[in-house]
């Protein structure tokens, strides 16, 4: 469903409180809609914009060029709260392709991972060197799950080799399931 | 199968559950494929994953083991004298036309607006026995652990996961370690499983749950009703795990008898044998264990922005303990070292899937009857099924509220999550039974206090955070069902 993402070589933003739940990520009243596309424009509304609903122009997330700063660095526990997949999307959308914290929420996690959205955790140092230096270039590899920085600083992260498997490939995880229709219809008739 | 009987580990409830359902087996290349026996669906998650469906052309494998239902951006205000509903926006109704219409295209059993069965969405799931011991059940909301009271293992998906499940029947997922949290002691009178889980949270984190499966067990579990089982397991993914369960026993059993969905006589003793087998053995191993006596817990309530800064009510409010504790308190406006009674409430909200079953309705009742709500405080009381409203009146539990000032309505999310309009204002604090504190969560620049119905209820008439036990003369059942 997503092209495949080798590695991103980018500039990072950082947001550093910890525990960013979803509903800053894209509030609640958002989610009215019925299409993933044009989310971008509701993340983190209510941190960008003030109660008249203008564009506030004070947040590290506005006043940028997108293109060229494509990797969120957040505090820890981030994505945390409702399993809304509207949050990636939305992040994705508003033109990040790479979330990187010391600890990322699961569900916001499989959710982002499954958008193409790479979700990389990383140790407790690096992570703080991060938040601390914003508009770093960061060069993620996917392939050999490595983060490397200008200056020679190299981190390694995990990342679920199926997931890891899929980012590399461009492989839609349903594809995978369905080619195990067979193992599903044995499973049903031995149950039923 | 054989390597099953003859082992001689003790396996975990959760391994039992977990071993169930394995189509294929998870590899280091490849996560398991997990079997879903109830896939539970509801407007807000689902749009996308049906036309995820109909862009690759595929047919829903299971419509039977599907079942949608209207809550999230439902008014709960009655229809119009013209019979419409005043939806928050078009795009809210255009979000519940669109689920009937996938439901109607695909054969999926809709509990739709009409319907008596309609509620939210882990609240019916129960009620109507579709939860069942040893099943496993997944939903488009992180609140489906509510489901694992009764011994099934329940979790909440992404909406790409839903496609999966609509489209297979099946999902990916890794085994996540496992976390027994053993309540000892009993509860003290007004003290109630709300209670049990923000103590829970304040102890381990939000975040202390994150990569776990949760079993609650201990004899303060045991002794707790269905519902408030369902409240303990709902709030576990605010500790960050996406499972929690408890072992099914008796009360279990009792509750589900009868209901629409729930094994029929002919099959009931069979279930019943089955069922039985779903405990942890004894010696079962678990990747974390933590114990917590609530013998001399106190009604809990919130007071900063993530569900962890939960303190005794009857404490002072704690000093932030770190950077984002300390924003949160500024958002909050809730210095250190006050004693909660001294913060004024604008707002209470008494519903959501964590605190709006017939039990939650009556404990709030007990502390309203015969008293008034503060003047210049709104009340909301919002039950979470058709069912639960109809038990509700039954019991005039209604005019108990309406006569103490606070609003009666339809059944919904409504200000748990503030997208059918049900929302507070700028700046007010409300005292909230539902299971998020987040920033703007009931509103944009609401600030929010969780609590249980019971604290919800005080609060409303005092216009203050309030200790519900002053109000509580008898001594309160833990164990009626
Ligand atoms: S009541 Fe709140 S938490 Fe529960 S399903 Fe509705 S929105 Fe989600």
């Amino acid at each position: 469903m997503f092209n495949p993402t080798r590695s991103i070589v980018s500039r990072t933003i950082a947001l550093p409180p910890e525990n960013i739940d979803t509903d800053q990520i894209i509030p609640a009243r958002f989610l009215t809609t019925t299409s993933r596309e044009g989310l971008g424009k509701s993340a983190f509304f209510d941190w960008r914009y003030n109660a008249e609903g203008r564009l506030r122009n004070d947040s590290p997330l506005d006043g940028f060029n997108p293109d060229e700063f494509q990797i969120l660095v957040a505090g820890a526990n981030f994505g945390c709260g409702s399993s809304r997949e509207h949050a990636p999307w939305a992040l994705a959308d508003f033109g990040f392709r790479a979330v990187i914290s010391s600890q990322i929420a699961d569900i916001f996690k499989s959710n982002a991972l499954k958008n193409g959205l790479l979700a990389v955790e990383v140790d407790p140092k690096t992570h703080r060197r991060l938040l601390q230096s914003p508009g770093e270039t960061v060069v993620i590899d996917v392939e050999s799950q490595t983060l490397a920085l200008d200056d020679g600083w190299q981190a390694v992260f995990e990342l679920e080799p199926f997931a890891r498997h899929c980012l590399l490939n461009g492989v839609d995880p349903l594809g995978h399931l369905l080619a195990q229709s067979a193992d599903i219809s044995a499973f049903e008739a031995r149950r039923a | 199968m054989t390597s099953e009987s003859n082992s001689v580990s003790p396996r975990s409830l959760f391994d039992k559950l977990w071993e169930r359902h394995v189509v294929a087996e998870e590899t280091r290349e490849t996560p398991a494929v997990l079997y879903i026996d109830l896939h539970l669906i509801h407007e807000v998650t689902s749009p996308q994953a049906f036309a995820a469906l109909d862009e690759r052309k595929l047919e829903m494998r299971r419509p039977d083991l599907t079942i949608a239902t209207l809550d999230h951006s439902t008014p709960t205000l009655p229809p119009k004298p013209d019979g419409s509903l005043d939806y928050a926006t078009a795009e809210a109704a255009a979000q519940v036309e669109k689920l009937i219409l996938n439901c109607e295209r695909h054969g999926v059993q809709l509990l739709g607006l009409d319907d008596p069965r309609r509620g939210i969405v882990h609240v019916i799931g129960p009620e109507l026995g579709l939860t069942q011991p040893g099943k496993t059940i997944v939903c488009g909301d992180s609140h489906t652990s509510t489901h694992g009271a009764f011994g099934a293992l329940a979790f909440g998906i992404g909406t790409t996961e839903v496609g999966h499940v609509l489209a297979t029947q099946c999902i990916l997922q890794r085994k996540p370690k496992s976390m027994r949290v053993v309540f000892d002691g009993a509860l003290p009178r007004g003290v109630t499983a709300k209670d049990m889980a923000l103590a829970m949270i304040a102890e381990i984190g939000a975040d202390g749950g994150r990569g776990f499966a949760i079993e609650f067990a201990g004899p303060a579990v045991e002794a707790l009703s269905m519902e408030g089982r369902m409240t303990l397991c709902n709030m576990s993914i605010e500790a960050g795990a996406r499972f929690g369960m408890i072992a099914p026993d008796e009360m279990t059993f009792k509750w589900l008898h009868g209901r629409e969905f729930a094994p029929g006589e002919d099959r009931w003793q069979a279930a019943l044998a089955d069922w039985r087998t779903l405990q942890s053995d004894p010696g079962s191993d678990f990747d974390r264990e933590i114990r917590i006596d609530v013998s001399s817990l106190s009604p809990m309530v919130t007071y900063g922005v993530s569900p962890d800064a939960a303190a005794p009510i009857d404490a002072l409010t704690p000093a932030p303990r770190s950077d984002a504790e300390e924003r949160g308190a500024d958002y909050m406006e809730i210095a250190a070292g006050k004693a909660f009674s001294d913060i004024a409430v604008n707002r209470v909200f008494i519903g959501s899937c964590t605190n709006s079953r017939l039990s939650d309705l009556r404990a709030a009742a007990e502390v309203m009857r015969g008293r008034k709500v503060k003047a210049g405080v709104t009340a909301l009381v919002v039950p979470g099924s058709e069912a639960v409203k109809r038990a509700a009146e039954a019991e005039n539990l209604d005019k108990v509220f309406l006569a103490a000032g606070a609003e009666w309505r339809e059944p919904g999310c409504s200000m748990c999550i503030a997208m059918n309009g049900d929302k507070g204002a700028p700046g007010e604090l409300v005292v909230s039974t539902s299971n998020r504190n987040f920033i703007g969560r009931q509103g944009k620049g609401v600030r929010t206090v969780l609590a249980s119905p019971a604290t919800a209820a005080a609060s409303a008439i005092e216009g203050r955070i309030a200790d519900p036990r002053k109000y509580l003369e008898a001594v309160m059942e833990t164990a009626s069902v």
